[in-house]
């Protein structure tokens, strides 16, 4: 029996998730809404780890691992797009001017 | 020990690629040209000691060599493995000979620039994926080489980048030959759904024991036909070929008339169990490739380039293989194959040197009498149109072409008409090349000079040229029609323990494939060879050759059908054209309804009215909705699930 | 044991509150990192040691040195910070948090509760992990080395200098 149960689980990855899912949609500054994805991948991350362990497969792990590279691609990505854009003269990371993006 | 040279053959022209890469910069150009020729040359050397060791071996005996597993999952599996037969073995001779020699032109032909590491690097790496592609016995294997020769096509036609026309033709090489190699990727993938493997013998064991549905074959196999005309340059991806005369011109001879484009001839010749199961997709490609023959060599009869008239002759040869392939001739097919290596790029190493030594001139009509004043250039240039033509007897492409027209007289294909139909193209199509390429050696050789001629050819040139000279003569002897000579070494060699199937052909059909290049000679003497020439001012007075003269006819015409609807996509999202309609229906609504309102003042009015300030409210929520930003989106996304989840917990 | 996973996960949660409250972006980078720890160490008591030391390295140590140069490079904006102060008024924040906690409790709701007989603890090692990435997901595998070749190659392209273009 893992520590910790399936149901404790859920409810924990569910919260975690419901609070990056308001930090992405709260926050305009685009390094906190990267963060708030990250958390959010880190919860479904987690979920697929204890299911692996409540039915004791390695498939679960391996999920984690993609999620893990997911990750790090979206951030590396995600953080060149910001340098990117201030490297431009942008004077602010809001995410709300993003629409007005001219080249 | 041959299982340890197959490798090797690869390793060399890689290994100099990579020294050659490293050390730009760094090496002067003759070290740079004489590491990529010692490549490309233990290559050729280590070709030819397999071609040895394999011939002295039992007829029908291969070499593996099984260098590393790549992938194996349950279900599938796929090696890094290379596999030397008979077919294989003569395409290493061709690729390593041929590019041996061109190498050693290059050389010298390269000197001066300043790029020339870099040439070299792709040159050689061109000849270690092409390698890869012809050895490899695993049809991923061969992908990958597939996708690097394609790759160093599209650097090399873009070589001298500085000038936007040139980089303009390597990107339409690279797109061109993108959508065969992406329908050759889904044949392959249904091959390996049937198979569980693309090893190229289970594949073709399979297919003869009949284990493939009949419909999944006919689709894999016109999937591979399709790369393999992307990668040939046939109709109708016809268009990038003349293009790519933009590269260097050893380029041109190595990659885009001696090996690379043949790469498509290869890849069905070697898969030819799959498509003799698959018979429409074989008429289909006979077809095409009759229609290519034609269409190519009546562009080439209107060029005025030295060097496009050459490309849409490699198009118009590369048509007469398809016919050869898809008649079932695949002997004949390999057959022309290797002679045309030989002979075309003899064509293109002396167009290069007459260029060059013309101040990279190449508009034939301000050449002329040049049979004086370079008449060692002269003779490798009309031996070579020799062997294009098919001139009796004298030339190897006379014994190729003569193959391929037995093959197809004598071919079971739908009905007996139908085979003798193509085999009368096939021959308008040999008539109609001697007629362009003796056009163009009467206009550039005969007459009076024109261009000031500059230098001598050097030695380093001379010599690959006097090589290739050879070999388009006498490299056909080996293979000869039953009415001259019972000789059939290369039919042998390709099927050694199967007996050579004798082709019933009339001895007239000999005679007319004889005649009739010495007919387009006639008529070319005829129009352009005598000194008050008929034809000589031709270019400027028909407005349809002048239509036809760049073969800009298809890129329009492609332009319309598949770049335009594309554009009008983007200029509708660009505007949006969507937004902006949903907005415009209410305003008109509304201002209908307010018209109607004023009109009638009953009972419609309210209803008008309310349809009105709905439809309006609608637009501009839809408005509203696309506002660009990030944050809406994904609170959009939030609430889609939400009402999912909500719906699936009441359901 | 059990306390502990639950101090954990506990921690966890507070952390990822903070992350999305700090105004200034190195404190929300510093309780990040608090917050994959606590994960971390969740990780570890479910019995996937292995998972929990990738997490360690990769995510609180690789991807968090990437936030904290990003943020280092960006001086963090002046009007950024006059309109920070504006999310925390209710009226910013109230849409988002009602459709964040209804999706909560949505999904707490339609998780049906596990019950019955559970696998004995345990642990799957790295080895376990190991044969399953490299046996039935190996083409999952390739892929994804493509997805970071794709990633290595966008971010090179994006974050060049381009001073030189204009």
């Amino acid at each position: 029996m893992p520590v910790l149960s399936l149901n404790e689980s859920l409810l924990f990855t569910s919260m975690l998730f419901s609070v990056g899912l308001a930090g992405m949609l709260v926050r305009r500054n685009l390094v906190f809404m990267l963060m708030s994805l990250d958390v959010m991948l880190n919860a479904s991350a987690v979920l697929f780890v204890a299911a692996g362990a409540r039915w004791h497969d390695a498939s679960g792990q391996v999920m984690f691992l993609m999620i893990l590279a997911l990750a790090a691609v979206e951030t590396s990505v995600g953080l060149a797009i910001i340098l990117c854009l201030h490297a431009q003269g942008r004077p602010t990371l809001d995410a709300d001017t993003g629409n007005l993006l001219r080249g | 020990m041959m299982s340890l040279l197959l490798p090797l053959a690869v390793l060399c022209p890689l290994a100099a690629s990579i020294i050659v890469f490293l050390s730009a910069g760094r090496l002067s150009a003759r070290a740079v040209g004489g590491v990529a020729c010692g490549g490309v040359g233990l290559a050729a050397l280590s070709a030819i000691m397999l071609a040895t060791g394999l011939l002295a071996g039992p007829p029908g005996g291969v070499v593996h060599a099984q260098l590393w597993e790549w992938v194996r999952v349950s279900g599938f599996s796929a090696d890094i493995v290379f596999t030397l037969d008979r077919i294989s073995m003569v395409m290493i001779l061709v690729v390593t000979v041929v590019g041996l020699l061109i190498h050693v032109y290059a050389a010298r032909y390269m000197a001066d620039d300043p790029g020339i590491a870099r040439f070299f690097g792709c040159m050689t790496l061109f000849v270690a994926a092409m390698l890869v592609l012809v050895l490899a016995s695993d049809l991923l294997c061969l992908f990958i080489g597939w996708e690097g020769v394609g790759l160093c096509s599209y650097l090399l036609i873009g070589f001298w980048h500085d000038d936007p026309a040139n980089t303009a033709a390597a990107r339409k090489a690279f797109f061109m030959t993108r959508i065969g190699d992406t329908a050759l990727l889904c044949g392959l993938l249904l091959l390996a759904t049937q198979a569980g493997s693309l090893r190229i013998e289970p594949i073709l064991a399979a297919t003869m024991a009949g284990l493939v549905p009949s419909f999944t074959l006919i689709a894999a196999a016109s999937f591979v036909l399709v790369g393999a005309l992307a990668k040939s340059a046939q109709i109708p991806f016809q268009t990038w070929l003349p293009d790519a005369m933009a590269g260097p011109t050893p380029t041109s001879a190595l990659i885009h008339a001696a090996t690379m484009v043949t790469a498509g001839i290869y890849l069905i010749a070697r898969l030819h169990v799959l498509f003799a199961a698959a018979p429409v997709v074989m008429a289909v490609m006979a077809v095409t490739g009759a229609l290519t023959l034609l269409v190519a060599a009546c562009t080439a009869l209107v060029q005025s380039d030295l060097k496009r008239i050459l490309a849409w002759s490699t198009i118009s040869q590369l048509g007469y293989m398809f016919l050869a392939l898809g008649c079932g001739a695949w002997q004949a097919a390999l057959f022309h194959l290797m002679t045309h290596a030989c002979f075309k790029a003899l064509l293109f190493l002396a167009a290069g040197a007459i260029i060059m030594r013309l101040g990279h001139e190449q508009d034939i009509f301000r050449m002329g009498g040049l049979r004086r004043t370079m008449p060692g250039l002269g003779v490798a240039f009309v031996a070579g149109a020799s062997a294009l033509a098919g001139l009796p007897v004298v030339t190897a492409g006379f014994y190729s072409k003569e193959m391929i027209l037995a093959g197809v007289w004598g071919s079971r294909f739908m009905t007996p008409l139908s085979a003798h139909v193509l085999w009368a193209t096939g021959l308008l199509g040999a008539f109609l090349t001697a007629l362009y390429i003796f056009r163009c050696v009467f206009i550039v050789f005969a007459g009076e000079g024109k261009g000031a001629v500059s230098g001598g050819t050097p030695r380093l040139m001379a010599v690959p040229l006097a090589c290739l000279t050879f070999l388009a003569l006498f490299g056909g002897i080996i293979e000869m029609p039953d009415v001259i000579a019972p000789v059939h070494l290369f039919t042998a060699l390709l099927s050694p323990s199967g007996h050579p199937s004798p082709m019933h052909e009339p001895g007239w059909t000999v005679l007319a494939g004889a005649i009739v290049p010495l007919a387009g000679l006639a008529v070319a003497w005829v129009l352009w060879g005598r000194t008050p020439a008929v034809m000589r001012e031709m270019p400027q007075q028909a407005a349809i050759i002048r239509l036809a003269r760049p073969g800009h006819g298809m890129d329009v015409l492609y332009d319309h059908i598949f770049v335009q609807p594309l554009r009008l996509l983007v200029w509708l999202t660009r505007r949006d054209v969507p937004d902006r309609l949903v907005a415009q229906a209410g305003w008109l609504t509304r201002s209908a309804s307010i018209a109607l309102a004023k009109t009638r003042k009953d009972i419609l009015d309210t209803v008008a009215r309310r349809t009105a300030i709905m439809t309006a409210e609608g637009s501009l929520l839809l408005g509203w909705m696309q506002n660009g930003r990030v944050r809406w989106y994904a609170g959009w996304v939030a609430g889609g699930l939400c009402v999912a989840l909500a719906v699936v917990m009441l359901s | 044991m059990h306390a502990l996973a639950l101090l954990s996960a506990g921690i966890a949660f507070v952390g990822a509150i903070m992350v999305i409250t700090r105004r200034v972006a190195v404190h929300a980078v510093l309780y990040l990192v608090v917050t994959l720890l606590a994960v971390a160490m969740v990780l570890a008591l479910l019995g996937a040691a292995f998972a929990a030391m990738l997490e360690i390295i990769i995510y609180a140590g690789a991807i968090m040195v990437l936030f904290v140069f990003v943020v280092m490079m960006l001086n963090s904006g002046q009007p950024d910070a006059a309109r920070e102060g504006e999310w925390l008024r209710p009226r910013a924040w109230a849409g988002p948090g009602v459709l964040a906690g209804l999706l909560c409790g949505e999904l707490l709701y339609a998780a049906t509760p596990f019950s019955g007989h559970a696998w004995p603890l345990a642990p799957l090692t790295a080895r376990d992990v190991g044969l399953g990435l490299f046996g039935h997901y190996v083409l999952m595998v390739e892929l994804a080395s493509f997805l970071l070749l794709a990633g290595l190659i966008s971010a090179l392209h994006i974050g060049r200098n381009r001073v030189e273009d204009r």
